[in-house]
């Protein structure tokens, strides 16, 4: 048996070591193999089930997120493009009614030309028909007083 | 005069004394094994009860068991790393919830209330068999975790970075079982043995605090046990270039 004392006594002591130490190795190894089945195994299996479902559920959340953001970008893109059409098509309006604004002020001033011309053309021709009929009319007068001056003689 | 008297008194605690248990012609620390039962079958049962009802929500008991394991993993994860600390938690695990449950379980209960017709109840980590078993399964397991995960290249960390390590390595194989296991029965019973001669000498208030010392001390070496088992396994694993 392995034993040796150190602090004199035949029996016992400190150091007295004996059969307690391997029976205390196979001890400590069963409790290894009770404690593996009885804690280790079934709270490990519960932590790590957890662990999992935790990191899937971030990792989902973050797919989810990106998700949103690429949505959302592509929102703001439509919103973009939609805003510098509906800008597009103020414009074009606005050209067109210019364009027929000024259109129709033209094909106005034309006519009132036109007919401004033809009321002058026509007081023209009238004054001159007028002057024509006066100058006529002096002209009988004038032979007519020189007629008369002549009989009166 | 008065250190006489200590001398005596000293005795009257009754260092080095055993209940000892004759099977056959072996003989047997009772002591050790009677409060070691005690203290694993309460470790046992606390175990059976957070783990009765598992949940996905952990309540209560399951919760703390699972602060322990995760304790336990991430001593074992850092020191083994992470390809192997798988196969070494539940031995980790147990050797630290062994050593911590019996120095608390030896500083907590007050044994000495308990009478035995030879030698007294106390922490089973304060006898030397019970220390040197821890070691020298410790020991084995290093040299298992090398052999198994490397094979015979697990020798060239005996010559790692030099030859000139040899020596020292093979040195260091003796100095491991013997520095943890005399760590650690050093440690419980002399915090066995202050506690007692200062409750003996001045039975009131002034134990208090060393016995909150000896809680600390207690799982100080629980967690330096389990670290340093886990680091010489890591050691052997570990692959160098």
């Amino acid at each position: 048996m392995l034993a040796f004392n150190f602090f004199g006594a035949t029996e016992g002591g400190l150091f007295d070591i004996n059969a307690t130490l391997p029976l205390m190795a196979i001890q400590v190894v069963a409790l290894t193999y009770i404690l593996n089945s009885l804690f280790f195994k079934p709270v490990g299996n519960v932590v790590e089930k957890r662990e999992k479902f935790v990191s899937n559920n971030i990792i989902e959340a973050k797919n989810k997120l990106s998700e949103v953001k690429k949505l959302e970008a592509d929102l703001l893109m439509q919103l973009q493009s939609a805003r510098t059409e509906a800008q597009r098509i103020v414009s074009e309006a606005e050209n067109e009614s210019d364009k027929l604004y000024k259109e129709a002020l033209e094909l106005a001033n034309n006519e009132a030309n036109a007919s401004k011309e033809k009321a002058r053309l026509a007081i023209e021709s009238q004054t001159t028909a007028a002057r024509d009929q006066l100058s006529k009319q002096a002209d009988d007068l004038s032979e007519l007083i020189v007629n008369r001056l002549i009989l009166e003689k | 005069m008065f250190f006489n008297s200590l001398l005596t008194n000293f005795a009257a605690l009754e260092v080095g004394q055993h209940l000892y248990w004759q099977i056959g012609n072996i003989r047997l620390h009772g002591q050790v094994f009677l409060t070691s039962w005690i203290l694993l079958g309460a470790l046992l049962v606390f175990i059976s009860l957070g783990t009765k009802k598992m949940e996905n929500d952990p309540k209560g008991l399951q919760n703390l068991l699972e602060f322990l394991w995760d304790y336990i993993r991430d001593l074992a994860r850092t020191q083994i790393g992470e390809k192997v600390y798988r196969d070494w938690m539940p031995f980790i695990g147990t050797l630290f919830l062994f050593v911590f449950v019996s120095n608390w379980g030896g500083a907590l209960i007050p044994w000495r209330l308990i009478k035995l017709p030879s030698g007294e109840l106390g922490a089973p980590t304060a006898d030397i068999n019970t220390t040197i078993a821890l070691a020298l399964l410790v020991s084995l397991s290093y040299f298992y975790a090398g052999l198994s995960n490397k094979g015979w290249r697990y020798f060239e960390y005996y010559v790692h970075p030099t030859p000139i390590m040899l020596p020292f390595k093979i040195l260091e194989d003796f100095t491991k079982p013997l520095s943890l296991s005399f760590r650690l029965f050093g440690n419980i019973l002399a915090d066995e043995l202050v506690v007692g001669v200062l409750v003996f000498l001045v039975p009131l208030i002034l134990p208090i605090p060393v016995m909150f010392l000896g809680l600390f001390t207690s799982a100080i070496q629980a967690l330096i046990f389990a670290t340093l088992a886990a680091y010489y396994i890591g050691e052997a694993v570990e692959e160098h270039h």
